[in-house]
Order: C-alpha cells, then sequence, then structure tokens
C-alpha cells in the first residue's frame, strides 16, 4: 500500500477516482454508459470528447515541458488551424467533398508543422527563452487567424470536416479516438525508442547532453513541432466541432490548462522527468472539474476560481518545500528513532 | 563612496572608466532603440498624415494609456528580477469590477479605491509569498492568480456595470490645460508620477538595487547578504498595486466594470516592457524605457486608427513582430555582452 502511495501517478490517480465518485454520488446515474443509435453515450464519454483538445495539446506540452521550455503558441496555433481549413473549405468550388475536407485537414497539420518550425527556430538556433520565443507566436498568432478569417465567423457546411469533431467510429467518438492514437505514437516513440531519454536528459542538463554528444537543438525542435502539430489537430476538431473558425475565442486559454494538466499530471516545469499517463489524468481531473461544478450545483462563473484553487493546492503539494513540511511533521513524534539511526551509522 | 571602492587598489581603478562607459552604452542600446523606433514611427506617422504632427496626438499617446503605463512600471519590478507576472490582466479587470459594484451600492469613491488597491496588493503579496516560500515558479503561481482574479470578476457578475459616480465621472471628464489648446487627463499626472516614484525607488534606494542584483544573480545577491527573500515578495505586491491602480485608471477612462475586461493585458505589459529594453532573463532594464514601449505600442493604435483601412488585428500582428525583433536585439547585444 505504501509503496502504491509513493508511485508518482498515485495523488492524481486518486483525485480523479475522488472527483468521479462524488460526481456519482450526487447523480448516481453518472457512471452509467449506455448505447444509443449504435452510439456510446454518457458523462465519461462526453468527459473523453470534450477533454480530447486538452489532452492532445497537453500532451505535446508535456515534451515541450520535459526539455525545460513550454509553448504559450498552442491558443493561437488552434486559432490558425481551425481559420486556415475553415477558410479553404470556404472558398473552395466543391465545400461538400471528401477531397476538400482531406485537403483542409493537410493545410491545417501543415500550418502547425511550420508554426512548429517557427517556434523551435527561436528557441533552438537563436536561443531565446521559451516563455518568450512562444509568446510572439501567442500575440502575433491571434491577429494571423483574424486576418485569415477576415476578422469574421467563418461557417462551413461540410459533413467529412465535421466528423473530426463530432462523428463516431465503432460506437465511440472520432475525437477520442484520434486523441488516443497520438497518445499511444507518443508513448511508443518516447518510451520504445531512445527519444523519451534524450528529451529527459536535454531537460536535465542541457549542457551535459551536448557535451555527451547529443544533438540538442535537433530534440528540442521535434518536441515543439510536435506540439504545435497537436496543437492544429485540436484546433481541427475545436473547430470541426461547431463547423465553424473563431479567430478571437478558438482555444483561448487552452495553452493554460494544458499546462495544468501536465502539472497536475506530475511532470515537473523544471524539466527532465515527465509522464504522458499522468498529464492525461491531469486533463481528465480538470475536464471533469468542469463537469463536477455544473453537477454539484456551483454557478458555472465560478469554475475559474475553482481551477485556481485546484492549481494552487497541487502546485503547493508538488513544491519540495511543502512536502518537507509535511514529512518533518510525520517524523515529528518520534525523533527517538531518528537518533537511533544516527547512531547505527555512527558506529 | 561605498566601502568597496575605498579597498579598491589604484592601479585597477584606471581602465575601469573607459569600461564601465563602454558597457554603459551597450546597456542603455535597447532602450535608446526603441526611443529611436518611437521618434522614426512619429516621422513617418507626420509625414504621411498632416495632422499627426501635433501635441496633442503626442499627449493622447499617454491619455489613451495611463493604465498601461501603471501596469508596465509594475511588470519592469517584477521583470527585472527575472520573474514574470500573468495575473495583471485579471487584476485591472477586477479592480474594475469591484469599483463599479460597490460605487453602485453607494459607497464613498475614497473608500472603494483604497479598498481596491488593499485588494490588487494583497493578491499579489499572497503570489510573492507563495512564490518565495514554496519555491514553486513566478509563471504557474501568477497564472492562478489571474483564474483567480478573473473567476472573481465572474463571480461578482456577468454583466457590465456603468459607473455613475461623481468622482469618477469627473476624473473621466476633467482636462489639465497645458500651453494652447493642448491638455491632459488628471490620469496622466497619476500615472507620470507612479513613474517618477518608480524611477527613484529602482535607481537610488537599497531596494532598487536589490532588485537588479537579484536579477543579475540571485545566488550571489543572497551571499552579499541582501534581502532577497522580502525583495522579491515585494516587487509582486508592488505590481499587484500597480494593477489595481491600473485597474481604477481604466475605470475612469472606460466609467464601467466588465469582467471580460483588459483581457490580454497582460501580454501588452510584457511586451512594452520588453520593446523598452529590459532584458527578461532580469538584471537589466529602465522603467522609462518601459514607458517607451507602451508609447511605441501606443503609436502603433494610433497609426491603425489613422489609416482606416487597415483592420484591428494588425496591431496584435505588429506588436509580435516589434516583440520579435526586439528579443532578437537583445540575444544580439547580449551576446556582444558576453
Amino acid at each position: 500500500m505504501k509503496s502504491l502511495l509513493k508511485h508518482r501517478l498515485a495523488w492524481p490517480v486518486i483525485a480523479l477516482a475522488a472527483l468521479l465518485l462524488l460526481n456519482q454520488i450526487f447523480r448516481p446515474d453518472f457512471l452509467g454508459l449506455r448505447m444509443q443509435d449504435g452510439h456510446l453515450y454518457g458523462s465519461l464519454i462526453d468527459i473523453m470528447r470534450n477533454g480530447a483538445p486538452t489532452i492532445l495539446i497537453a500532451l505535446g506540452m508535456t515534451l515541450v515541458i520535459a526539455t525545460r521550455g513550454i509553448d504559450l503558441s498552442v491558443g493561437a496555433v488552434v486559432a490558425i488551424a481551425g481559420a486556415a481549413s475553415c477558410a479553404y473549405i470556404a472558398a473552395s468550388p466543391d465545400p461538400g467533398s471528401p477531397v476538400t475536407a482531406a485537403t483542409a485537414v493537410l493545410i491545417a497539420v501543415v500550418a502547425g508543422l511550420a508554426l512548429g518550425v517557427w517556434n523551435g527556430f527561436l528557441v533552438s538556433t537563436i536561443g531565446v527563452q521559451p516563455i518568450i520565443a512562444t509568446l510572439v507566436l501567442m500575440t502575433a498568432g491571434r491577429g494571423v487567424a483574424q486576418l485569415i478569417t477576415g476578422g469574421q465567423i467563418i461557417s462551413v457546411s461540410n459533413d467529412h470536416y465535421k466528423s473530426i469533431g463530432a462523428g463516431y467510429l465503432f460506437t465511440l467518438p472520432i475525437s477520442i479516438l484520434i486523441t488516443a492514437a497520438v497518445f499511444a505514437l507518443a508513448a511508443v516513440l518516447t518510451r520504445r525508442t531512445a527519444l523519451g531519454t534524450l528529451i529527459e536528459a536535454v531537460g536535465i542538463n542541457p549542457v551535459a547532453s551536448r557535451l555527451a554528444g547529443l544533438r540538442a537543438r535537433n530534440i528540442i525542435w521535434i518536441v515543439y513541432i510536435f506540439s504545435a502539430v497537436c496543437a492544429a489537430i485540436a484546433g481541427l476538431m475545436i473547430s470541426s466541432n461547431v463547423t465553424a473558425a473563431d479567430a478571437n475565442n478558438a482555444g483561448l486559454y487552452i495553452e493554460m490548462d494544458a499546462i495544468l494538466a501536465v502539472v497536475i499530471g506530475g511532470t515537473s516545469l523544471a524539466g527532465g522527468r515527465y509522464t504522458l499517463v499522468g498529464t492525461v489524468v491531469g486533463a481528465f481531473i480538470i475536464q471533469t472539474l468542469t463537469t463536477t461544478v455544473y453537477t454539484l450545483g456551483i454557478p458555472p462563473e465560478v469554475t475559474l476560481v475553482f481551477k485556481a484553487l485546484v492549481v494552487i493546492t497541487v502546485c503547493l503539494l508538488q513544491a519540495p518545500k511543502a512536502r518537507n513540511l509535511l514529512n518533518r511533521l510525520k517524523a515529528a513524534p518520534k525523533p527517538a528513532a531518528k537518533e537511533a539511526a544516527k547512531e547505527k551509522v555512527a558506529i | 563612496m561605498s566601502p568597496l571602492s575605498t579597498l579598491t587598489p589604484r592601479t585597477l581603478k584606471k581602465p575601469s572608466p573607459a569600461r564601465s562607459r563602454l558597457r554603459g552604452g551597450a546597456r542603455y542600446a535597447p532602450t535608446l532603440a526603441t526611443v529611436g523606433l518611437f521618434l522614426a514611427m512619429f516621422a513617418v506617422g507626420a509625414g504621411m498624415y498632416p495632422s499627426f504632427l501635433s501635441g496633442q496626438v503626442f499627449l493622447n499617446l499617454f491619455i489613451d494609456n495611463t493604465f498601461l503605463i501603471v501596469l508596465a512600471v509594475g511588470m519592469t519590478f517584477v521583470i527585472l528580477t527575472g520573474g514574470i507576472d500573468l495575473s495583471v490582466g485579471a487584476v485591472v479587470a477586477l479592480s474594475m469590477m469591484v469599483s463599479a459594484t460597490l460605487l453602485q451600492q453607494g459607497w464613498n469613491a475614497g473608500a472603494v479605491i483604497v479598498l481596491v488597491l488593499l485588494i490588487g496588493g494583497g493578491l499579489g503579496l499572497l503570489m510573492g509569498l507563495i512564490i518565495q516560500y514554496f519555491d514553486i515558479q513566478p509563471f504557474i503561481v501568477t497564472l492562478a492568480g489571474m483564474f483567480l482574479a478573473r473567476g472573481l470578476c465572474y463571480v461578482i457578475s456577468l454583466d457590465s456595470i456603468p459607473v455613475t459616480e461623481g468622482f469618477f465621472t469627473g476624473m473621466a471628464q476633467a482636462q489639465i490645460p497645458l500651453s494652447g489648446d493642448l491638455f491632459v487627463s488628471p490620469g496622466v499626472l497619476l500615472a507620470l508620477g507612479i513613474v517618477a516614484i518608480a524611477f527613484f525607488v529602482l535607481h537610488h534606494t537599497r531596494f532598487g538595487r536589490t532588485v537588479y542584483a537579484i536579477g543579475g544573480n540571485e545566488h550571489s545577491a543572497m551571499l552579499m547578504g541582501l534581502p532577497v527573500k522580502s525583495t522579491k515578495i515585494l516587487v509582486y505586491a508592488l505590481s499587484g498595486l500597480c494593477s489595481a491602480v491600473a485597474g481604477i485608471l481604466f475605470s475612469f477612462y472606460s466609467l464601467s466594470g466588465y469582467s471580460l475586461a483588459a483581457q490580454g493585458m497582460e501580454l501588452d505589459a510584457i511586451a512594452a516592457v520588453v520593446i523598452g529594453g529590459t532584458l527578461l532573463t532580469g538584471g537589466t532594464g529602465y522603467v522609462l524605457g518601459s514607458v517607451v514601449g507602451v508609447l511605441v505600442l501606443g503609436i502603433v493604435q494610433t497609426f491603425i486608427a489613422y489609416d482606416g483601412t487597415l483592420s484591428s488585428w494588425w496591431t496584435k500582428i505588429v506588436i509580435g513582430g516589434l516583440l520579435l525583433v526586439f528579443i532578437l536585439l537583445q540575444r544580439l547585444f547580449a551576446r556582444k555582452a558576453g
């Protein structure tokens, strides 16, 4: 039991379970799933579906944070990707065809790729602090998205495009399947090849990893590209779910949610060790939190206050100083044992 | 004379003036570049639009950006220590909401202002304490502060609340005449007063020198026996206080409270500080530079307003572009100095 509690994922999982339990108590049918028209329905599915863009972006963010970086531009990338694909569909001669939808997806992913290359270039080649380098795109990116949409909300009607965010496949929402696929890909690439170790090495000590013959520059480039492409796919999901591109509000504050998911999941902001599973759990916690606010009948306005308190609590629990304090409180009742241990060492 | 210089042998003293002048020049360079940029933009504007070259256009840059100037002052302190404060925009909105609500309920304007200042300063102090004592990154703590402040705004009201109270409307309409037809608003004088105080504090007090020392090298500052802990906490309290003042100034300007107001203003404040020549790694920068940074942002908006055909989103793109240029400039200067 004790060793289980010491596992780094223990606390996030316990928090998620407690949240789900709380919901179950207040709404007995909360955990239930049912089939309807060949689709799975239920609160859990809703949580996963609504959380899919956040999970995707948080996955990318995890790897960026593992290299001691941060990517603030993901919200802007979401807006640009949605704007670019919707603008293409709206302007194409055959707005309903599958080819148009596929091209739009390709455009969004390529846009994400390009923006990731740009961020990676600033961070790795120019050597700008990650928070500042991505701040540039965060500021300018929304302007670029508005430039693409002409300041208007572009609505599209393409059933194939709509299915990315709102469609079903094998009884499950497609957005969940896409997210699961990206997660599997990231997990396999970073845990079954050396890439994960290299990312951790760069995060723990960039200079040492470079001296060890590691191309830290390329690793950094890869993580920013991955993050931006994840954001672009999330942008596709968000815009296809509402079949419109809103340059102002698509993905607003999603970078904050993603960073929170990463931190709650147990990845340290100081870089180095990271956990993709923890991030997914963290994103679920955030999404469940939003749902809980509704279930408990708390006015939705309070969600942000609630989130702020959770973040602070989690950060305090993770802070080494707070942990030391807790440990000292725990150790305080038996100072004799400590003394004994010291003597043993002395002998 | 500091005790250190009396200990320095004379032989070592000789080459130092020339060297320090050179280093001083490099240190001023980003800020001077900003001043140059501002003058160039003003000149281009004057060339394109005859009415641009007037004293009032220049003064309007101050009148329309009083709140941003005050925010940039607070942000300069934080960034000089190597930190960052993402909560400022939300604290501005919270200050506006609190004052609008309380004024609507018939509170005295003076009491409202004092309360708002206490809330802003208290929030900043709280964030500073958490950052210092739990050793959590400023970025994450102030992010949570932003959520908290924005959330409290939503709790107060989701609707826009108008301000009709006498003192606030009086401040909104008051014009202080300068020579000729020129005038400024009382808010401008307040903002410039805060700039002057900040300038004095940063360059002529022990606290200010400690701020620079922490940004230069926190560990060294600690080993030198400087009050690193209290200074770091105080810097965030100051930033919170500045945000509250900015919120009141913004209330004077807009005469309303709205929970979605001042969204993204933290980015504008950070951009103004960076464009003004303060290094984001801390230790180098000037509060006057930040003021020029705000003026540059203001002139970009004036340009777009004058042009008429350019859409508002160009502001964001241009600010992003300027941010990029100045970051690259900073890298260049940092490399030369290194």
